[in-house]
């Protein structure tokens, strides 16, 4: 019994893992290819729960809800990008956090107007509501299910854009000489304006995916952020093993903390990344200095 | 008005920052033609490079490639009219495998065609298909070179900017690139060449500049260079 619960928040915990993933690839590929510290990615978590939430009321269902958040986190990313984080990519990282925490309150203080202060709860999709029993007590949603699979999938599909399309490799090959790739004809610009809009999307996609399971609420954004540049720090800045990786360990030392050591659950992340960090400083794949 | 160079410098000012290097360049560049730059380091031979890459942007003057004022074109725009770059700091990309770096840069020329695919460029630097899987940072100077020359040509460009691409390498490497260099001018493909070596310039390029801080103090072909025997010594060291 004891290992079914365990089980169980195994699940939990590479669940977690699994939606982490989503926001920290996105910190961690603007962080490494950009050079940019996006203080404001977990904005675009909040934004995507609270469009789950608007979207769904309105078209009926999570499904249709996601469908048209996509397009909509994407071009808030092209416009954040084109508007705001053009001007950081030649500055110094102070620069860049003072204007990313500014996005914050901006996208703070728009979601009090738009929103308001009070939680929201977001329906599921009828198919996915229902649970799988694992013993006469103990069962698993199938929505959580549902949750890791497309997370899972989301990451094979970005692990193999990275790999193996023309795409991935001008990725990689400027996140280590921008100018080489440029006087090759590649239009960087665009190319990071791109992998930005994209990076939004994934953290948006991520806060509409986890609206039914979190509740949406004010501040939900900078609890994510946190947590996702735990992930960064761990795998490696720029690295998308290293942030798969940490994603998980992190999900686990989370969901594990909460279970096993409740006293100390508030610091079992960081007990995970201060661990990894006194081996390895520069994280579990990064370039080193 | 139709110009038949495919670049051309006028009155180039290039500064970097408050260091003032190019001083009133000035070039042509025919199609399918050889131009070889000359002059002790520091004169200016690379910012030249780099000016026409718009990696390094000219203060005052223009420059032209096909035809077009180009002193405001961005690298890629630059690359995409055809004008390919091999730079003097190799500048492979690390954390690409060889397959990778020269996959990046391929593209059709301006007028469509693929005559540089990569089984070519292995055919041309069979040492390279050797390596294809390896990461670019493993190779030893010389297949450097070759990867980038090879990544150059998949790019099928008009013209081919190449700074210093012999520096440092063995004497059979050096010979195995000069070579290429002269397949690739069979080709049509036209060629900017920064070189020490003299004696194969005079040989390969149709026509000659001496760059001394930043301005061009001779402009000619091999027969008119060679009878400079004065300018030889001084700015050239020969
Ligand atoms: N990025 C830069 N910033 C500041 N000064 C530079 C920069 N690059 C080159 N210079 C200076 O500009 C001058 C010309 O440099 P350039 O690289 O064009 O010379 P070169 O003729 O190619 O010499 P070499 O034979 O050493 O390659 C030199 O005095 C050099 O120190
Ligand atoms: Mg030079």
């Amino acid at each position: 019994m004891d290992w079914l619960l365990f089980f169980i928040q195994t699940l939990n915990g590479i669940q977690y893992g699994l939606l982490l993933f989503l926001i920290a690839s996105g910190l961690s590929i603007v962080f490494g290819v950009m050079g940019v510290i996006n203080l404001a990615h977990g904005s675009f978590y909040m934004i995507g729960a609270y469009l789950a939430f608007t979207l769904s009321e309105l078209t009926g269902s999570l499904f249709y809800a996601i469908l048209l958040g996509i397009p909509i986190t994407m071009l808030l990313g092209f416009f954040v990008e084109r508007f705001f984080i053009v001007h950081l990519y030649h500055r110094d990282h102070l620069q860049q956090v003072l204007l990313t925490f500014g996005l914050i309150l901006i996208f703070n203080e728009l979601q009090q107007i738009l929103w308001g202060g009070d939680p929201h709860a977001v329906p599921m999709p009828a198919v996915l509501t229902g649970s799988f029993p694992l013993s006469d007590t103990l069962s698993y949603p199938v929505y959580r299910f549902f949750l890791s699979a497309v997370c899972l999938g989301m990451s094979i599909v970005m692990y193999l854009v990275l790999k193996h399309t023309r795409f991935g490799m001008r990725i990689r090959a400027g996140a280590s000489n921008r100018t080489m790739i440029e006087a090759l004809g590649i239009n960087i610009r665009f190319l990071y304006s791109l992998v930005f809009a994209i990076g939004v999307a994934l953290a948006g996609v991520a806060g509409m995916l986890a609206a039914p399971v979190e509740t949406v609420y004010p501040g939900m954004g900078e609890q994510i952020l946190i947590v996702s540049f735990v992930v960064v720090v761990i795998g490696g800045i720029g690295s998308i093993r290293g942030a798969f990786i940490g994603a998980l360990a992190i999900g686990l030392a989370d969901v594990y903390g909460q279970v096993f050591l409740p006293d100390l659950a508030s610091v079992a992340v960081y007990g995970v990344m201060a661990g990894v960090l006194l081996l390895r400083p520069s994280g579990l794949f990064g370039r080193g200095t | 008005m139709s110009n038949p160079d495919i670049i051309t410098l006028k009155d180039v000012h290039t500064y970097y920052g408050a260091s003032h290097v190019l001083r009133g360049m000035n070039l042509r560049l025919a199609p399918r033609s050889c131009l070889s730059l000359m002059g002790r380091n520091g004169m200016g031979k690379s910012t030249t490079i780099k000016t026409i890459m718009g990696i390094a942007k000219p203060r005052h003057g223009t420059v032209t490639i096909k035809g077009y004022n180009s002193n405001r074109w961005e690298p890629y725009v630059v690359a995409k009219a055809g004008i390919a770059y091999v730079p003097e700091e190799r500048e492979i990309f690390p954390n690409l495998t060889v397959r990778e770096n020269l996959l990046v840069a391929a593209r059709l020329s301006v007028e469509g065609q693929d005559n540089w695919c990569l089984e070519r460029i292995l055919d041309l630097f069979p040492r390279l298909s050797e390596r294809l899987n390896q990461w670019g940072n493993n190779l030893s100077g010389g297949e450097q070179q070759m990867l980038t020359i090879g990544r150059a040509l998949m790019t099928n460009p008009d013209v081919l900017l190449l700074d210093e691409v012999t520096e440092g390498l063995a004497p059979i490497v050096r010979e195995e690139i000069w070579s290429v260099i002269e397949a690739v001018k069979r080709e049509g493909i036209a060629t900017v060449i920064v070189d020490k070596n003299i004696g194969k310039l005079m040989m390969i390029a149709d026509h000659h500049l001496v760059i001394v801080r930043g301005e061009v103090v001779f402009s000619g072909d091999s027969i008119e260079l060679s009878a400079q025997t004065e300018l030889l010594h001084q700015h050239l060291g020969v």
